[in-house]
């Protein structure tokens, strides 16, 4: 069985990010930028899966500008197998999942793991959209994947707690936070990483639309905080939150 | 406009972040909603009366007990032939449906809004919360996740809606629901919660953090919640994490204990009308936006406040 795995390209999650004086997004010029940390989770599960022997392929795409080789190129390090680039800049979701599903009508993957959602946008539905542009089942949000025969069972974090489905494959899985603890890639395998396959594609090799359905009007920071008292005792917080009526 | 609404609920009665939803969905015009279950009647009835209100679309069938959005979206793209928005809640179950609704209606959707500015345009945080966006939708039909803590709560009561079957579309033999571990709450629900008690890495570990954060959580009646750091070391289950990756809340008090203030952290919330810190470092972040910090050892400091309140 083969798995994809689509990771994106995002400001680095330690950046603060700055909104352009402009208004017209964020700005990310010389801004570190790395993989969504969700996606380097989904490479994690997927290399694990073919080290269990559950999986004999493991398969990177990102949709993004040309630097979106270096992520590809870290999750190749890590231990994926090869690599597709499709270069376009700024795709909404239902974009990314139109071109997704492209790729996997010609991979035949049985399994596609994506993030959850990604730290810039925060949009959480690429997957979500996948599975639904391919007829497929879905596991969102997933702290455990258990692939057993033609089905897989993925146990979600939900609002309560946890549930577990399971999915008949070909399926679509989201990670979340707890799924694993991403590897580190060891210098040689980053030396390896240079001379796996990578194919260079554009959305039109697929005959995608992927012009915009939204248009961004504005973008603000919002509001700031400003900084409040320092109280120097317990005494002098429960005074506090008895004026405040929270406290009798 | 006529929007349809996803309903949270477990069959007997509504679930709180379904009231946001119906607010936002009423600033776009006319709001029906719709009650899929298994054995829903109770809860189709709790959402009838539901301020402002019009059709109640109810589909009974045991496809849609476990809210599956591989039977429960096909049958809402059924019923937006004649709707032009559909809206969710930006709850677990939201999240899981609305996008695949929107791909099978070749719509964008709009994620966890923060407002409506009119009918195609909307507001929306992105880097967890560090820049709000204003996006305005080209799409025919639009598909929307409501922020919860954004919009005030319809009144659960006082509407009259009119209940109406709606015939099922069906298992689709995709999914099937194995079973959950959902945490009996002895507590308020953190998303709902007036009061929240919140303990980060500090607290050592599972024992530490029960003894110092949930009496102090009681004497206040609050709820409890917990940094990433504290959940992924186990300290409390996955569903206390509130952040840019876990819950939003904005309660009337959130007391961060422990808790260093990353950003990830404050996107969770930073919207809480007053934030109280107790960090034993005063240059920590999160006294960047509490409203009131106390510096010292919360091991003293935490057993002292709950005996002294
Ligand atoms: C209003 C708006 C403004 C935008 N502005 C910018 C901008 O300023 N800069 C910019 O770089 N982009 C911009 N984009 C495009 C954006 O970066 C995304 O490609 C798109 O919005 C995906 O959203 P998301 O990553 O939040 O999706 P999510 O659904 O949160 O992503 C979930 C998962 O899907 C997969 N995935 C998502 N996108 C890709 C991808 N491109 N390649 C491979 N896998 C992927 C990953 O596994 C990811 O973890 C903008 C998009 C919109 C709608
Ligand atoms: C993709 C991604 C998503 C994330 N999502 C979230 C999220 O949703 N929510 C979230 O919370 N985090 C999230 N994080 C993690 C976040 O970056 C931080 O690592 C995390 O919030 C830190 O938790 P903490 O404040 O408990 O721990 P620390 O940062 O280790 O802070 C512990 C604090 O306790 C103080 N302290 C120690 N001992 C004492 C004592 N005895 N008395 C008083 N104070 C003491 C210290 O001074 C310190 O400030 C995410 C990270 C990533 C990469």
């Amino acid at each position: 069985m083969k798995i994809i795995v689509p990771v994106k390209r995002v400001i680095d999650y330690n950046v603060k990010p700055r909104v352009k004086a402009d208004g017209t997004g964020v700005d990310l010029a010389n801004v570190k930028m790395s993989m969504n940390p969700f996606d380097e989770i989904a490479v994690e599960e997927a290399l694990r899966l073919k080290e269990k022997g559950a999986a004999t392929e493991v398969v990177v795409v990102s949709i993004g500008p040309a630097k979106a080789q270096e992520t590809l190129r870290t999750a190749l390090a890590m231990g994926a197998d090869r690599a597709i680039l499709i270069e376009a800049e700024d795709v909404e979701p239902l974009g990314v999942a139109k071109l997704l599903a492209k790729v996997q009508e010609e991979e035949l993957a049985g399994l596609i793991i994506l993030g959850k959602q990604a730290i810039d946008n925060d949009c959480n539905q690429t997957g979500q959209m996948l599975a639904a542009l391919l007829g497929r089942p879905q596991g969102t949000f997933a702290s455990k994947v258990e692939v057993e025969g033609d089905s897989v069972s993925v146990t979600r974090e939900v609002d309560g707690g946890l549930e577990t489905v399971k999915l008949t494959l070909p399926a679509i899985v989201t990670t979340d936070l707890r799924l694993n603890e991403p590897r580190y890639a060891s210098l040689p395998n980053i030396m390896k990483a240079k001379s796996k396959p990578l194919a260079q594609k554009t959305p039109a090799d697929y005959g995608v639309d992927i012009s915009p359905r939204l248009e961004t009007l504005k973008v603000v920071e919002p509001p700031v905080r400003q900084a409040g008292i320092k109280v120097a005792d317990v005494d002098e917080l429960v005074a506090k939150l008895k004026a405040m009526g929270v406290a009798a | 406009m006529k929007t349809l609404v996803w309903v949270e609920h477990d069959n007997a009665s509504v679930k709180d972040a379904t009231l946001a939803a119906v607010t936002a969905a009423s600033k776009l015009g006319e709001v029906h909603l719709l009650v899929a279950g298994s054995g829903c009647a109770a809860a189709a009835s709790a959402a009838a009366q539901i301020a402002g209100v019009g059709k109640v679309h109810v589909a009974d069938d045991a496809a849609f007990a476990n809210a599956l959005p591989e039977n429960v979206a096909p049958l809402i793209v059924e019923l937006m032939s004649h709707h032009d928005a559909f809206i969710a809640p930006a709850t677990s179950n939201g999240k899981n449906i609305a996008p695949r609704v929107a791909a099978l209606l070749d719509v964008m959707q709009i994620s966890d809004i923060l407002s409506v500015e009119s009918e195609d345009t909307f507001t929306r945080p992105t880097y967890a919360g560090n820049a709000i966006a204003t996006v305005k939708s080209k799409d025919a039909k639009k598909v929307i996740t409501v922020r919860g803590t954004a919009f005030e709560k319809a009144d659960a009561t006082g509407g009259s809606g009119t209940v109406e079957a709606v015939s099922s579309t069906g298992d689709k033999g995709l999914s099937s629901f194995i079973g959950s571990e959902i945490a009996k709450m002895e507590r308020p629900e953190l998303t709902s919660a007036k009061i929240i008690v919140s303990g980060g890495r500090a607290l050592k570990d599972g024992d530490t953090f029960k003894a110092n954060i949930f009496p102090l959580a009681d004497k206040l009646g609050a709820a409890v919640g917990a940094s990433r750091a504290a959940v992924d070391a186990g300290y409390v289950p996955n569903d206390y994490q509130v952040g840019q990756t876990g819950k939003i809340v904005a309660p009337e008090v959130y007391v961060a204990i422990g808790i260093s203030g990353a950003i990830q952290h404050l996107a969770g919330m930073k919207d809480s009308k007053t934030i109280i810190a107790i960090n034993k470092d005063e240059d920590a972040p999160i006294f960047q936006v509490a409203d009131i910090g106390l510096v010292g050892d919360l091991f003293k400091i935490v057993p002292e406040l709950t005996e002294k309140l």
